[in-house]
């Protein structure tokens, strides 16, 4: 059997008229850790977007495999059910749900098959301890009034309630203090296994100094130019996107 | 690709029973027809008199020109009264079989059974249902039917019926004063406290018929208590016109919650008016639910006329294909230190038009005065209508006054992220939608929270591809 989960083929996306995505590829196995990093515009959210097919982005041309299914044109939601997760950048407060009914919710429609209450209930538990949040937290409406920190590992706990095959990490690591980010990349080591895989999307170098990652892809201008190991984060720590046209 | 199902399954509220009545008015209104429903009822002289007055005063009075276009309602189309094949009676066992199925299904027995203390059940033009718990009664609460009232009780009657809404202060209450029949009597006395709930549903199921309930609530100095009234009809191809009357008077001291949920079918035209007289430190608080309806104009109106009186209003409204809902509140302030407080939401969907029409008078003497307005629209779709039109009248400068209106649509991106998590459009939606209305929802009683959930999944079923 195929190791490979996604498989994006030379992928050109707009927003608007505007050309965001040039000709991406990139190719990830089970069991691998990637991270895409670039400048500001340079495509990184779009790539996350694409995948999950935002309607908000415009797909030109190129092609979206998932487990060797084409993926490129189905809705969000059926994305989702294939096994795919997006950690987001700016999550979205929903008033009158609970975390807790919110992800039980969302877990049946994963799963396709009803959660046992009792089982649900004790997992989003331990979750939460794993990840520090406060109890109180789960009987909260969805990241209503929670802080960035908050809303980041509120994330993260769905990734691991919600246990899909590929997880995006959307700049995660983003406007989080050292302490969160330890907490975030502990989650996501919690996460992976040699059945999953995990895109982490970022602008900056500081959660790769807490996670071991097999792949980093540099994307500027819609392309990614250079692909290499977790020396090439290092690299970029150093010098910047300069180097890289 | 879109699927639309513009005639969503009522369920329960859309089974009709036959049009089986004891006695139907003929349709139209002319004094001739007054005269009849007047000796149908037993009137006692004051009241025949009366009902003649309000008909020459409804034949006086324009229809409105301003909100929902109500040329479609043909009075001559209408019959006025409709009195179902039954007599009031205190047990259900004594209904009849179809009405009672009828109340059953809407759940009202049990209603009455776990969480009431009293209820009432109207039935086309009577009341066919009263009942009241026994410690309600020896504390000297009445509660009771409006025609049991005006005999029992001529005095307090006379003295209160449409003096807070006078017949003439539009055409529709004209045409009540003309033509009203059922509907609910409380009187709460003195420093009684009513904590659980009384409750009247009105059932219109007569086709081309109107139904013109009167409700009078008198709740003594400090006393209080919570009235729940809900209502609904089955659908039928012909305009269906509702025009009740609702008029509360709460004495210093004394607290009154109103909590409404109306699901009339969707050729009914619901022109109600409703409104309250405020004591000094007394409070009402209205909840309103509106769902139902082809056209609503219907404006609570709180006026706070002692001094440190208080109101309340939490409204939503629900406005999907071929509905138009002219909703708001209204309220006047006539004394120092009174204050309001409004918070409304309106929902509009597959063409729907849900208007938020409202008064703020603060008066000269309403020192101190604080009103603060909230009013939020969400569209579903790109069209339907939302609009807000607010009057402020406030004519003193020792007020503290806000008013913060926001229509929006939908957020693609909330959209997008519950889809992310596995949940279909249709999913998402609903769950956004039952958000915005949750801040209404935890205000309604428990089990019309729940009807108002269902309704919302029940509306939003199949209209989105």
């Amino acid at each position: 059997m195929s190791n490979e989960l996604l498989n994006i083929k030379d992928l050109y996306v707009n927003v608007g008229e505007k050309e965001i995505l040039k000709g991406v590829n990139l190719k990830i196995n089970k069991g691998e850790v990637h991270v895409i990093m670039g400048p500001n515009g340079s495509g990184k959210s779009t790539t996350a977007n694409a995948i999950l097919n935002n309607p908000a982005y415009t797909k030109v041309s190129g092609k979206i495999m998932f487990e060797n299914t084409d993926i490129t044109n189905l809705k969000t939601d059926e994305i989702a059910r294939k096994g795919i997760f997006m950690s987001f950048q700016l999550p979205e407060e929903i008033p009158g749900i609970t975390v807790s009914n919110f992800l039980r919710y969302a877990k049946n429609k994963i799963t396709e098959k009803p959660v046992k209450v009792f089982e649900f209930k004790s997992e989003l538990q331990k979750h939460m301890e794993e990840l520090q949040m406060k109890p109180e937290y789960s009987e909260r409406y969805l990241n209503v009034g929670f802080s960035g920190g908050e809303k980041k590992k509120n994330e993260i706990l769905q990734m691991l309630v919600l246990n899909p095959k590929l997880a995006i990490l959307d700049e995660t690591d983003s406007g989080l203090d050292v302490d969160s980010i330890n907490i975030v990349s502990k989650g996501i080591e919690m996460f992976k296994n040699s059945n999953n895989a995990v895109l982490i999307i970022t602008h900056n170098t500081k959660i790769l100094h807490s996670l071991k990652v097999d792949y980093v892809h540099v994307l500027v201008n819609g392309k990614i130019v250079k692909t290499g190991s977790q020396e090439l984060a290092s690299e970029i720590e150093e010098n910047g996107y300069k180097s890289f046209k | 690709m879109k699927t639309k199902l513009d005639e969503i399954n009522r369920n329960i509220y859309d089974i009709k029973n036959k049009d089986d009545y004891d006695f139907k008015i003929k349709k139209g209104l002319t004094p001739e027809i007054i005269e009849e429903i007047s000796k149908q009822k037993n009137d006692p002289d004051w009241m025949r008199n009366f009902r003649l007055k309000a008909l020459e005063t409804y034949n006086k009075l324009p229809m409105p020109t301003w909100g929902p276009d109500l040329s479609e309602l043909n009075m001559d189309e209408i019959a006025t009264y409709v009195r179902p094949k039954t007599k009031m009676t205190g047990n259900w066992e004594d209904v009849p079989e179809d009405i009672k199925n009828t109340f059953d299904k809407l759940g009202i027995p049990e209603a009455e059974k776990k969480s009431l203390a009293g209820v009432g059940a109207q039935y086309d033009s009577e009341v066919v249902y009263h009942s009241m718990k026994e410690e309600l009664l020896s504390q000297g609460v009445i509660y009771t039917d409006m025609e049991t009232a005006v005999r029992e009780y001529p005095d307090i009657v006379k003295e209160h019926f449409m003096k807070c809404v006078p017949v003439t202060d539009h055409k529709f209450v004209a045409l009540h004063g003309a033509v009203w029949s059922g509907g609910s009597f409380v009187y709460v006395p003195k420093n009684v406290k009513v904590d659980i709930p009384l409750q009247s549903y009105f059932r219109l199921n007569s086709p081309e018929s109107g139904q013109f309930e009167h409700t009078l609530i008198i709740v003594d100095e400090g006393a209080s208590l919570h009235f729940i009234e809900g209502c609904s009809a089955p659908k039928y191809n012909k305009v269906n016109l509702h025009a009740g009357c609702v008029e509360l008077y709460v004495k210093d001291g004394a607290y009154l919650r109103y909590s409404t949920i109306e699901n009339w079918s969707k050729n009914m035209l619901n022109l109600n008016t409703k409104r309250a007289i405020i004591g000094k430190n007394a409070q009402v608080d209205w909840v309103s639910g509106s769902f139902g309806s082809k056209i609503s104009m219907l404006y609570p109106m709180s006026i706070l006329n002692g001094e440190g009186a208080r109101t309340e209003y939490t409204g939503i409204s629900f406005a999907g294909k071929g509905q138009n809902l002219d909703t708001g509140f209204k309220v006047i302030h006539n004394n120092k230190n009174t204050s309001s407080l409004v918070n409304s939401k309106s929902i509009s969907k597959n063409g729907g038009t849900a208007t938020y029409r409202a008064l703020v008078r603060i008066n000269e003497n309403a020192k101190g005065a604080k009103c603060n307005v909230s009013c939020e629209s969400l569209m579903l779709d790109d069209i339907s209508r939302s609009d807000t039109i607010p009057v402020n009248d406030i004519r003193t400068d020792d007020v503290e006054f806000s008013h913060e209106a926001k229509i929006g649509k939908i957020s693609d991106k909330s959209i997008f992220y519950l889809m992310s998590r596995g949940l279909s459009e249709e999913d998402a939606k609903a769950m956004i939608v039952r958000g915005f209305a949750d801040p209404i929802s935890k205000e309604l009683p428990i089990e019309y929270a729940a009807e108002m959930n269902n309704l919302i999944n029940l509306e939003l079923q199949g209209s989105i591809g």
